[in-house]
């Protein structure tokens, strides 16, 4: 293919569609009235749960490299960031125009007082300076603090599975699913290596170069 | 007594589930089916059909019930559709989602079925439910229905008075709350197995809520009899409070000295309290109760939902005089 420079470029537009199929589903049973009973709940729930898996794709993207090899595979990552965005940013609109609908001002009430409403839309407002600066000429001009900001994805996902769980009544199966996963996530990215090292060498003070920021 | 009684509201106001199925014929029919309230033959003109569309529902909703009286308590409100109404519930035994009780309760044997009346009353032991219920004639009553979760709905329930039930049995003086107990059937009830909460359901009311004219025994929805998912074959309705005080499929009645531990509270003691009575003032610690999402008439209905809590679910007029000079933020 010619179109294309290399496989990963032509498996974008593929890859694109695809995050865009939970949107087209959606809005498919929107229109059919195929959203049960409580239509407002269904949108506010299957676009989260988007929102979060697509942020918890973005934070595989390393250790699948790591793991695999696969090292192009970091070239999807700033796609599913974006869509885990764009879908935080529709869950947050159902949620202000469609749910609270003509009372939309109470939210700035819900956000002081109720903690998982707190800490979702602590999370989305999290995202936009990494939405933001997600560009080439963005990356370029931040250099180092690039990554260092976008280590806020972090903090965003965390705040995405802590607003799942806190919102849940009594049946925490779900969110602690997808908290087990961040977990693991999280987990591998500690320095294993440096921890045991660190384990059988207790002596001599760490003196490491600076380090340099990697992901 | 006539509480709840609106002379303003014709019985017309009410359409008959069947009607509003199909709209286009609302308008043309709603002449017949206000002949038929008032005749008291509305029940005959619910046709299964509805719900004989879905072929997951349980055959106990589509045994109609004779209704002796109707039109008593009634709302301006739209009625939420029987559809809705049997396939979105909250019956943890059944599952925690709530969609699951619709799908997963037809194995639930609602029927040979017995309730247990126990503790501080003259009468007690064990009564058939045809026994129990037999004195009583039927009776119809749309009540609004306000989940804890945020959701309400309005709903046709047919029954007999709570206070009828009890007197029978002659409570005693040490009678200061009634705690109800839900069956224990694991077998039959697959979202028990889950331990989201301690089985079997208790809830409970104080002596003097339970004997108000408002709480009801509801035995069927609709002019039928209760779906399983609706806690078929007797389960307890109090309006003015959150959906969950309403204990399903209900085995044992007893009359206690203490007030009785309820499931929610013991799950969630911060959460749920004893009373439970709707109050737009008291925030559940997680969500406000300022405003709900009513479910409710036909069609799509995804905006314009959302109408404001009323005090006491709008029962105030008849229970405010229950907690007098109670902290109700403190006894929530």
């Amino acid at each position: 293919m010619t179109l294309f420079k290399d496989r990963i470029a032509a498996s974008k537009p593929l890859v694109f569609l695809l995050c865009l199929t939970p949107l087209a589903w959606l809005v498919w049973d929107t229109l059919q009235n195929d959203l049960g009973t409580d239509p407002v709940a269904q949108l506010e729930h299957r676009t989260g749960l988007w929102a979060l898996r697509l942020l918890l794709a973005t934070l595989a993207i390393t250790p699948l490299r790591r793991v695999s090899g696969w090292n192009k595979a970091v070239r999807y990552r700033r796609m599913l960031g974006l869509f885990a965005f764009f879908y935080v940013t529709v869950h947050l609109a159902v949620y202000l125009f469609v749910d609270l609908g003509g009372y939309w001002a109470d939210i700035f009430e819900q956000i002081a007082k109720k903690p998982y409403i707190t800490v979702g839309f602590a999370a989305w407002l999290l995202l936009i300076p990494l939405a933001v600066t997600s560009t080439q000429k963005m990356m370029r001009r931040l250099g180092r603090r690039w990554g260092q900001l976008h280590k806020l994805v972090y903090a965003t996902a965390l705040l995405g599975v802590l607003h799942f769980l806190w919102l849940v009544k009594a049946d925490k199966r779900e969110p602690l699913a997808y908290i087990a996963v961040f977990a693991l996530l999280m987990l591998w990215r500690l320095p294993w290596k440096k921890l045991s090292s660190a384990d059988r060498r207790p002596s001599p003070p760490r003196t490491h170069a600076p380090q340099t920021q990697s992901d | 007594m006539r509480i709840g009684h609106h002379p303003d509201i014709r019985g017309s106001e009410i359409t008959p589930e069947s009607i509003y199925q199909n709209r286009r014929t609302v308008l043309k029919m709603l002449g017949l089916g206000a002949a038929g309230l008032i005749a008291g033959c509305g029940s005959e003109e619910a046709p299964s059909a509805a719900l004989a569309a879905t072929p997951d529902d349980s055959a106990a909703a589509d045994k109609p019930l004779t209704i002796a009286k109707k039109g008593e308590y009634v709302l301006p409100d739209p009625p939420t559709s029987l559809k809705d109404a049997t396939h979105y519930n909250n019956y943890y035994e059944f599952g925690t989602d709530k969609s699951d009780p619709a799908r997963t309760s037809g194995r639930f044997k609602p029927a040979p079925w017995s309730v247990e009346i126990a503790g501080h009353a003259e009468v007690t032991g064990k009564f058939s439910l045809e026994d129990i219920l037999k004195p009583h004639p039927l009776e119809e009553r749309v009540y609004r229905h306000r989940c804890v979760e945020g959701w309400s709905m309005v709903i046709p329930w047919d029954g007999i008075p709570l206070a009828d039930l009890l007197k029978r049995f002659k409570p005693t003086a040490q009678a200061k709350y009634v705690a109800f107990t839900t069956v224990n059937r694991p077998s039959e009830m697959p979202g028990m197995r889950s331990g989201v909460l301690d089985w079997p359901y208790i809830e409970g009311l104080r002596i003097d809520e339970a004997m108000h004219p408002l709480a009801f025994l509801a035995t069927g929805l609709y002019g039928r009899e209760l779906p399983n998912q609706n806690g078929a074959p007797l389960r307890l309705i109090v309006p003015w409070k959150y959906g969950f005080k309403g204990i399903k499929s209900i085995v044992k009645i007893a009359f206690v000295e203490n007030m009785p531990r309820t499931t929610w509270n013991i799950s969630a003691p911060r959460e749920y309290g004893f009373y439970s009575n709707v109050n737009p003032a008291v925030d559940h610690p997680r969500w406000s109760q300022r405003t709900e999402r009513r479910i409710a008439g036909d069609g799509f209905n995804l905006f314009g939902n959302r109408i404001e809590t009323q005090p006491f679910n709008g029962y105030a007029d008849q229970v405010a005089s229950l907690y007098t000079g109670m902290d109700l933020r403190k006894y929530f």
